[in-house]
């Protein structure tokens, strides 16, 4: 049994069917792409998985426990951390403060009243914040005010933000969408190294190829909302079904 | 310096130099003379400045860390002048029980009306405040009467009850609010040369106790809770998607600021123990946000010095009228001098509010960070010229 497990789950609005009886396990400390032409009810899933939205049927359990009707805290809280399609960060925050959000988070819960001693005064906390700063080479943007850096540091200061928090499933949506091919490669070689350290388990939704296929041990391929194989790299790449989703039957 | 790093303890000290000194710093004028008129070392005027500061400093921790924009936090400063002057006539006319009833009992009121109104954000929450502090204001004036004294208000009488205290003085008089035999009402007055400076008792009870709410607003902004309510301004997805409830968060600092605003009612009470459904009224609560605006939305200092400039241009610009006028442009030639004195007049006296309004324009046109904006480019210039003058000195031996 996978550390993630999807039942035929639906997903209509209105008239459309987003996700139709969708089946998808994934196994513990693998790394599982979901891939699939626009539309295909990439993110719909995803947002299934999160809590943001309700399945109309179906199952989906984490870890042995059901996560239908919980809000994205508790889900969080549960051990699945999302990095966005746009970063997600604190803007008005800087980058220390950041990461020291998802450190109280992960320690103290969902929420919790600190009394009024300073930030300053969580060492701990702090030293743990530096450390994965310093994983993702941004030790020396600590004091900056997080808005105004570049778009790539703001992926990768919302990565660290979750991996901080040693999540169990670390899901990516399109975390490379838009980004020049040098900083694609960086992501990937970042992506390559922490599932090497810290044993994650990673579900990524991704249109480059190149980042599929290089960081993927399973793909699953959806096409209008139902998963149409699932299967490994190298037998995905030559499959016809695959083709024919991406191109069109004259293909 | 009380778990403070040295720029917030620096901060502190200042206003506590300030706030101490005031009776000094707000007379600059000798008495009788011309200028007199702008003098604010008043009693009456120094307290609504610092209970003013207290209430802006509670709405600043609402609005200036989270965004929610709260229109209706004038209820909270009603209902704890309500409380404060219920003390006063069951009671006794010691002021500490009535600030904490009246403390408690905002505290209350906030938590229900914050939980019903933070279900929505934006725009509905400001409108969700408005409508409930209208909905007291409403009750407080006409059905709650018995409570509130309606529209003549709360007021103390011979006949109350006061259990642990006397409920008239000696010579049959209702007695004033005080802490432990001293009266909120004792002044001394030093008269230096020309001047007078007036130190009052109520005055300087007001002003510890404002150091003390100011002290807690900085280790509020510089703890985690506050982190978490400046990182629920930012990006509430975000935060919802690393694990943490918005809501508790934002809930906790309503109750907070309603708390501040009814200290602030208590002790607009004590200093004065009538309580009157206008003090809730949404121009009340309008005001708040002025201060706070005008000083500064989410800094530390501001909501006080917007507090102080609102309160000072409400008393001082409001008294000034035509004669007075009339009096400072005498030297020009006659029909000038009425040509100028009307050109003014409609911004002086009663309407004031129109020069509020335009400081307030300007400020938020050009300054949007608020008077601290202003200090702070303003020592940013005198940084500069100071930096460059050595630069000029070294230079000169060259030439």
């Amino acid at each position: 049994m996978g550390l993630l497990e999807v039942k035929d789950v639906n997903k209509r609005f209105g008239g459309l069917q987003a996700l139709g009886n969708v089946n998808l396990s994934v196994a513990e400390n693998t790394c599982h792409a979901i891939i699939g032409p626009n539309g295909a009810g990439k993110s719909t899933l995803l947002n299934c998985l999160v809590g943001k939205l309700i399945p109309d049927t179906g199952s989906v359990m984490f870890d042995g426990q059901s996560v239908l009707g919980r809000t994205p805290f508790e889900i969080n809280q549960m051990g699945i951390s999302r990095v966005f399609q746009t970063p997600e960060i604190f803007g008005d925050l800087t980058v220390m403060e950041n990461m020291l959000i998802p450190c109280f988070a992960k320690r103290d819960g969902s929420f919790a009243l600190h009394g009024i001693r300073s930030v300053m005064s969580e060492g701990e906390l702090r030293d743990h914040a530096e450390q994965m700063l310093d994983d993702v080479n941004m030790l020396d943007k600590r004091n900056m005010h997080s808005a105004s850096m570049s778009r790539g540091d703001k992926r990768r200061l919302e990565m660290a933000m979750c991996l901080v928090q040693n999540p169990k499933l670390l899901l990516l949506d399109e975390p490379t969408a838009g980004m020049a091919r040098a900083d694609t490669n960086n992501t990937i070689d970042l992506l390559k190294e922490i599932k090497e350290k810290r044993n994650i388990t990673i579900a990524i939704i991704e249109h480059d190829m190149h980042v599929v296929f290089s960081l993927a041990e399973r793909i699953t391929v959806l096409a209008q909302g139902t998963p149409l194989v699932e299967d490994t790299p190298e037998n995905i790449k030559g499959h016809p079904k695959v083709k024919e989703a991406y191109l069109g039957e004259a293909a | 310096m009380f778990g403070l790093d040295k720029k917030d303890a620096s901060l502190l000290l200042i206003v506590a130099v300030l706030v101490a000194f005031a009776p000094f710093l707000l007379n600059p004028f000798p008495e009788g003379s011309a200028m007199a008129q702008f003098n604010a070392g008043y009693p009456d005027l120094m307290q609504r400045f610092v209970i003013f500061g207290i209430f802006a400093i509670g709405f600043n921790i609402l609005f200036g860390l989270t965004g929610y924009l709260s229109f209706g936090h004038a209820a909270f400063l009603g209902v704890g002048s309500y409380a404060a002057v219920w003390m006063f006539k069951l009671l006794s006319m010691n002021v500490l029980p009535a600030i904490i009833l009246a403390v408690i009992t905002a505290g209350i009121f906030a938590l229900i009306i914050g939980y019903v109104s933070l279900r929505r954000s934006g725009i509905y929450f400001s409108i969700l405040t408005l409508a409930f502090a209208q909905m007291s204001f409403a009750l407080a004036y006409s059905v709650l009467t018995p409570i509130t004294g309606g529209e003549t208000g709360l007021q103390l009488a011979l006949d109350d009850p006061r259990i642990f205290g006397s409920a008239t003085t000696a010579d049959g008089n209702i007695p004033v609010p005080g802490l432990f035999g001293l009266e909120m009402r004792d002044s001394m007055e030093l008269a230096l040369g020309g001047w007078v400076f007036t130190f009052n008792f109520g005055y300087y009870f007001c002003a510890i106790i404002m150091l003390v709410a100011f002290y807690l607003s900085i280790r509020i902004f510089r703890s985690p809770f506050g982190m978490m309510l400046r990182a629920v301004k930012s990006n509430q997805q975000r935060l919802n998607y690393t694990g943490l409830n918005p809501r508790p968060y934002t809930l906790a600092a309503f109750v907070i600021s309603g708390m501040y605003a009814g200290l602030a009612g208590g002790l607009m009470a004590s200093m004065d123990p009538l309580a009157g459904a206008e003090r809730m009224f949404w121009t009340a609560s309008g005001e708040v946000v002025l201060m706070t605006i005008l000083g500064g939305v989410g800094t530390l200092i501001g909501p006080v010095l917007g507090a102080g400039m609102i309160k000072y241009m409400e008393n001082i610009i409001s008294k000034i009228n035509s004669d007075i006028l009339h009096g400072w442009f005498a030297f020009l030639p006659d029909g000038l001098e009425d040509l100028v004195v009307t050109m003014i007049y409609p911004f002086i006296g009663k309407g004031w509010h129109l020069t509020l309004g335009i400081v307030f324009m300007l400020v938020v046109i050009f300054l949007p960070g608020g008077l601290v904006e202003g200090g702070q480019r303003l020592a940013r210039l005198m940084g500069r010229k100071k930096a460059e003058q050595p630069k000029s000195a070294k230079t000169e031996p060259a030439e």
